[in-house]
């Protein structure tokens, strides 16, 4: 186990170099000017133009500013941004555990939820609860996020009034962030009434963003225990008397939920590379968002950096996943 | 009194193309003790008969007996939970591909501990002590090491001795052994029918050997009874059926043993298929591959008494010649011609 996580750490480097340049070549591909932008309307003159451009080192070759860049990086520097003056790791760890908060929540509620639902519809296939479940499934599957998100506001926010519209917590609270996670910040603060206001800025954002993973989950875990049933060993299981209870939760489940984990981990990987569409619509105030914005502004600093960190983020999901894939198929493990 | 008694068992499936009777009044008893063979060959309905008497099969299956006792219980009538009490435990059964039965989540330990809670309640030091105890039984080398093994690392003769293993833990009383050869080399085959047989004899259990292989009926039964498309043809004790098969079909399966082929360039076969849902023949059922039918088989087909096996057959084989045919003497040379 030790010796296959050493591998797999082993291939995270050549990766990592190759995400460095392609997020380096990327940004510089788009039109536009960062400098350029930042002046606005008003525009610029050319001294003060060449001035800035000196500055943040832009007039040298393109070479030698990759390499400049990736000397930064094996310091730890990830540079700094050029809109807001601040390095680019620091804005990272402070947006992070706003998109981690909102990620997990999402996956929690879609494999609770997806897992049953899919279960369920392969123990009872082509009955009525099988069919709703997969329509369902395919409804919430190919449902456009923005509108999706949208009518929840409407309907939620706007005509019942259950839930607020967007944000992390209402304006009437305030405290210092101590992890960053404010249902648990909110808990910390003493304040009465805090953590219920940021439960509810959590749920419309929590159920859009689980909306689509929900459904993949349910499918998925439908299509694996449907071929896992079929199998000799559920019948041996059967033959030995246990309750069905036992045959599908352990004997059944355990199989089938081998290529369920890997799907798990890829939507992980995905959620935690910042949800664009759901946090710009709650105006939730993680990497997602940021990353957008940076794009916008042609931060190249930002977008180099987000990238990279996201990157990494998405190979050590893989490289966990990987590792629980070994942990329940034995076979893979010897 | 035997220990299973089954009589007129049917079992018939809804398939989208209409019902389709895959087991066609089966009658079978066996005694502790005792080793009975079903032979037949694929879609004769073996498997699906005890399957049904295991309460195994899907629920598109409907189940109909006049008879099913096991130990003095009526299976038929029983609830599943009930029935959960007894298989595993009292009839167990082994199946045809050993490394695709057993679990391979879990270990072998687990698998076999497994049974030996569920019926018998024991903790986990008496089931650990059974399990070594067990696969010892069953000729499983340094079994204690053999505990934390996954199914994926042992040999399929292996994990058929796991697989009977699991199946004797709660010491049944019958024992269904479901091809258990068939996937198997063919010098495992004759440890793992040993193996079967000398635990039979030991524990005074009654054995169900299903199998396709005339040779495995050769060495190890006492009665073999001969399926054909989902119904009994023929039964006799195996000395007599060797000697003098009653029912064309047994003939025939015992002309194409290639231990019986003498000189010749290709080994006798039986021409066609068994029949399916949308060509069963009207009467008997073997009709359409058989030498000797006539129209009567195809109006009708009547089931001889004990001293011609049971025999449901119009025209049944006396050392080879068919009883009562209309063209006899014509007939026997050319069909004595085919089977030697």
């Amino acid at each position: 186990m030790f010796r296959f996580a050493l591998s797999r750490l082993a291939l995270i480097v050549p990766t990592f170099i190759g995400v460095s340049i392609v997020a380096f070549a990327f940004i510089r591909l788009l039109p536009g000017d960062p400098i350029m932008l930042l002046a606005g309307e008003r525009g610029m003159s050319a001294e003060r133009y060449a001035e800035l451009q000196a500055e943040m080192g832009f007039d040298r070759p393109i070479v030698a500013q990759y390499f400049d860049y990736l000397l930064g990086l094996f310091q730890g520097d990830l540079g700094t941004s050029i809109v807001t003056k601040r390095p680019v790791l620091e804005e990272f760890f402070t947006l992070f555990p706003a998109t981690i908060e909102l990620a997990f929540c999402a996956i929690v509620l879609a494999t609770t939820i997806g897992i049953p639902l899919g279960v369920l519809a392969a123990v009872k296939r082509g009955s009525w609860i099988d069919q709703t479940v997969m329509g369902t499934a395919l409804v919430g599957y190919s449902m456009p996020i923005f509108w999706w998100g949208l009518l929840l506001i409407i309907l939620f926010s706007g005509t019942l009034g259950w839930t607020p519209v967007s944000g992390r917590i209402s304006l009437m609270y305030f405290f210092p962030p101590v992890t960053g996670f404010m249902l648990i910040d909110s808990l910390l603060s003493g304040q009465e009434g805090a953590f219920t206001s940021a439960l509810s800025h959590l749920i419309l954002p929590t159920v859009v963003l689980a909306t689509i993973p929900l459904a993949v989950i349910a499918r998925q875990t439908r299509s694996a225990m449907l071929e896992v049933l079929g199998e000799d060993y559920v019948r041996t299981a059967r033959s030995k008397g246990l309750s069905p209870r036992r045959v599908i939760g352990l004997h059944a489940l355990r199989n089938a939920m081998i290529p369920v984990i890997t799907t798990v981990g890829l939507q992980v990987g995905v959620l935690l590379a910042g949800a664009i569409l759901t946090e710009t619509i709650f105006s939730w105030p993680g990497i997602g968002k940021w990353m957008v914005d940076s794009v916008f502004r042609r931060d190249y600093a930002v977008v180099q950096g987000g990238l990279l960190l996201i990157a990494i983020i998405i190979m050590f999901v893989n490289l966990i996943v990987d590792m629980l894939y070994g942990l329940i198929n034995p076979r893979i493990r010897h | 009194m035997p220990i299973l008694d089954i009589q007129n068992l049917s079992v018939t499936f809804e398939t989208s193309s209409g019902p389709f009777k895959a087991v066609d009044g089966i009658t079978l008893s066996v005694d502790s003790g005792e080793i009975l063979s079903i032979v037949g060959e694929s879609g004769s309905g073996k498997s699906v008969s005890m399957l049904a008497l295991m309460g195994l099969l899907p629920w598109t299956a409907t189940i109909t007996a006049d008879r099913m006792q096991f130990a003095g219980q009526n299976l038929a009538t029983m609830s599943a939970r009930q029935r959960r009490k007894i298989i595993g435990k009292d009839i167990s059964m082994i199946f045809q591909e050993p490394m695709s039965s057993l679990n391979p989540c879990f270990t072998v330990g687990f698998q076999i501990g497994e049974t030996l809670r569920q019926h018998l309640g024991m903790d986990r030091k008496a089931r650990r002590a059974r399990t070594i105890e067990l696969l010892d039984l069953v000729g499983i080398p340094a079994p204690e090491d053999r505990l934390s093994t996954f199914p994926h690392q042992l040999s399929g003769g292996m994990s058929q001795r796991v697989m009977i293993a699991m199946a004797l833990a709660c010491k049944p009383k019958l024992l269904i052994a479901d091809e258990p050869t068939t996937a198997l080399d063919v010098t495992i085959q004759a440890q793992i029918l040993d193996l079967l047989v000398r635990l039979q004899k030991e524990t005074d259990m009654g054995l169900i050997l299903i199998t396709h292989d005339m040779g495995v009926v050769a060495e190890t039964a006492e009665r073999v009874q001969v399926q054909y498309a989902g119904q009994k043809v023929e039964e006799q004790h195996v000395k007599a059926l060797f000697r003098d098969p009653h029912h064309p079909y047994t003939a025939a399966l015992l002309a194409a043993l290639p231990e019986r082929a003498r000189g010749r360039d290709r080994l006798p076969s039986i021409p066609g298929v068994v029949p399916g849902p949308s060509d069963r023949p009207p009467a008997c059922l073997f009709e359409p591959r058989c030498t000797f039918a006539t129209d009567l088989c195809r109006q009708t087909v009547k089931r001889q008494d004990e001293a011609l096996g049971q025999a449901l057959c119009n025209y049944p084989l006396v050392a080879g010649r068919p009883q009562n045919h209309p063209s006899q003497s014509h007939a026997t040379d050319e069909t004595r011609k085919e089977l030697t």
